[in-house]
């Protein structure tokens, strides 16, 4: 038996640990020290890399997947995955087009309405989650694949094609397109809004995570929702919570690929659920729960974007970049559980 | 070390409880969990509740803490007929269960443990400071000192997660803890911490259910004892009528544990035997039938 400490003196088996461990011990380091080298490998191979006005290309790409990625781990934080997300962009997009378009609204009527059909994807997924008890990842792949169907087949009924009708004439255009799709410039780097939204809600979420009582509540539910349950903490609305983030966020994006391209193809989006996952977990996320960083993921997706273009700027075939990607994936996995374990050690 | 924990009247002369289960049960379907089961707990007094495996202290306390609803008989906390519809209902009311698995969340930092679903805040964000400060100075109030708060709690010792699980049920302001086996997978010398705790928390004015199916802790700290088997209370007594032998008799079965005894006087528990191989299929079943030829000791008793 171990020696159990005498009451009222310390016990000196637990140490302080110094600040260095204390980083190394963070979810994200892994994926910090990725970002690191990905930057460092693309600046030294491709010329275009290293063109300051590329910055905003790379943040761009970084956005889009990034806006998804952190919604996504603040999901996986909870205990729970969501596949749907990929095709919940497109369905976003393409609600918002065919009833602004099919009854000539306003484009803001279009916009908000996609918005209460997004969190309600949500919701419902929550919700068949919290009745049904089923895996989320069983819950989620049923309406991945309830979403794609009806992508394609709405948008045939509606267009008698495969793309949203352009909307560009309709009332608000203008003004929804300034907020979901403009673009300024700082010095010679043109920058999205997508990328400004991307910072405000990584720094938003990671303040929710971890100074909020809710993010407390999302740390508990994912690390031992029988335990929190215990305690009093609402398990079931906070998953439900954070199921309707990913659709808020599927929102975001689709309305952002919408007033971009002002049109949406209807078959795409699949696959991205896989990359949000990707940067999460390359950010630190644990697959089960109750463990990972929000900056970790936005790191995430930094690299994703760092990745796609880089291999494209050094001339390699793109078509490498998935290969990269899940070599990638398992590095900063392994790299993130040894880190972790010797800091943890010390 | 305790000894003193002999009847102390002073604390409780209102004489009225803190909770109160009249005839309670909980069936699933039709397996009756939990049957007629009666229970007085004061402040200021500790009711131990011991049971086998399976007995139904676990339905029992689950019923008291808020996270299953007896379906027969009445529940009364301070007097009012009561049925919690969550945990939390039941922490309202100031009772706090602290649980064999602990219910700390193993990943995440001591103080955010401590103060889960009671986190202090500062306008929206969570005054952190604060908390690691409350949550250090509590645990040292318990004895245990850890410098560094932002420990996951899977990596402390499980007295130390013992003890920070009471800690935060004592400060949130409990009137009755129930605490879930709290001795069953810690060691001789932590299970003293425990022990002491309970007496603490006794003295400070308390209503304490401890769970355990060790007699020998519960008669060390006890004031009353109730004895669970098979969903029903088979023993209902206050330490005055009872010595640690009854008691240990009791809860071991008294009649099973008669014969078992009788059943194993056969085997000669003083004996050793050289060892050598044992072939696959050499070793029987425990029923004792010709006495295995080679030892003589056991033939005579198998009558």
């Amino acid at each position: 038996m171990s020696t159990a400490p005498t009451a009222t003196s310390g016990d000196d088996r637990v140490v302080t640990r110094s600040a260095l461990n204390t980083f190394l011990s963070m979810p994200a380091v892994g994926a910090f020290i990725g970002a690191i080298v990905i930057a460092a490998l693309f600046f030294a191979v491709a010329p275009a890399f290293r063109n300051i006005a590329n910055i905003g290309t790379i943040l761009y790409v970084c956005s889009t997947i990034g806006i998804m990625a952190i919604f996504v781990a603040l999901l996986m934080i909870g205990g729970e995955f969501d596949l749907s997300t990929g095709v919940a962009v497109t369905f976003s997009g393409l609600a918002a087009a065919h009833l602004a378009w099919y009854f000539s609204l306003n484009v803001w009527v279009g916009v908000v309405l996609a918005l209460v059909l997004s969190l309600s994807v949500g919701a419902f997924n929550g919700w068949l989650f919290n009745t049904t008890g089923l895996p989320s990842f069983l819950v989620t792949l049923g309406s991945f694949f309830v979403l794609q169907g009806i992508n394609l087949a709405v948008t045939r009924i509606v267009t008698g094609g495969v793309s949203s009708n352009r909307i560009n004439d309709l009332d608000g255009y203008e003004s929804a397109q300034a907020v979901f799709a403009s673009e300024f410039n700082i010095g010679s780097v043109n920058i999205k809004i997508t990328v400004v939204y991307w910072f405000l809600l990584t720094a938003l979420l990671s303040f929710l995570l971890l100074r909020t009582r809710y993010g407390n509540w999302i740390l508990a539910t994912g690390g031992d929702s029988a335990a929190a349950r215990a305690v009093g903490v609402p398990v079931k609305a906070t998953k439900l919570a954070l199921f309707m983030g990913t659709g808020f966020a599927a929102w975001l994006v689709g309305m952002h690929n919408l007033f971009e391209f002002n049109t949406v193809q209807s078959g795409q989006g699949i696959g991205n659920e896989f990359i949000y996952i990707i940067a999460a977990v390359i950010g630190g996320c644990l697959l089960t729960g109750g463990y990972g960083s929000i900056v970790g993921a936005a790191v995430g997706a930094l690299i994703y974007g760092m990745t796609r273009l880089g291999i494209s700027y050094a001339g390699w075939d793109v078509d490498w970049l998935r290969t990269f990607l899940g070599v990638m994936l398992i590095g900063a996995v392994l790299v993130n559980m040894y880190v972790k374990k010797r800091a943890d050690a010390r | 070390m305790t000894a003193t924990a002999e009847v102390e009247p002073a604390a409780e002369p209102r004489g009225e409880y803190m909770l109160e289960l009249d005839d309670v049960g909980k069936s699933y379907g039709n397996v009756h969990a939990l049957r007629g089961v009666n229970i007085r707990v004061r402040q200021g007094e500790v009711t131990c509740v011991l049971g086998d495996n399976g007995a139904g202290k676990s339905t029992l306390i689950k019923i008291i803490a808020g996270l299953h609803q007896h379906t027969d008989g009445v529940m009364r906390v301070e007097g009012k007929e009561t049925k919690f519809n969550s945990p939390r209902e039941a922490q309202a009311r100031g009772i706090a269960t602290v649980y064999q698995d602990l219910a700390l969340a193993p990943l995440m930092s001591v103080w955010r443990n401590f103060f889960l679903g009671n986190e202090i805040r500062k306008g929206v964000a969570l005054d952190v400071a604060e908390m690691k400060r409350i949550a250090g100075e509590e645990l040292e109030k318990m004895g245990i000192v850890i410098p560094d708060m932002d420990r996951p709690v899977g990596s402390l010792s499980g007295g130390q997660r013992q003890v920070i699980a009471i800690a935060r049920a004592v400060y949130f302001g409990a009137k009755v803890v129930i605490l879930d086996e709290p001795t069953a997978a810690l060691g001789v010398k932590q299970s003293g911490v425990v022990l002491k705790y309970i007496v603490k928390m006794r003295d400070a004015g308390l209503g304490v259910i401890f769970i355990t199916h060790n007699p020998h802790h519960a008669y060390l700290v006890g004031s009353h004892f109730v004895i669970l088997k098979l969903g029903r209370v088979v023993l209902d007594a206050h330490r005055d009528e009872l010595t640690l032998d009854q008691l240990t008799g009791e809860m071991a079965g008294g009649q099973e544990l008669a014969e078992l005894s009788h059943e194993l006087r056969a085997v000669d528990p003083g004996k050793t035997v050289e060892g050598h191989e044992v072939r696959h299929g050499s070793v029987g079943s425990p029923t004792v039938d010709s006495g295995s030829g080679e030892d003589a000791g056991s033939d005579d008793e198998k009558a």
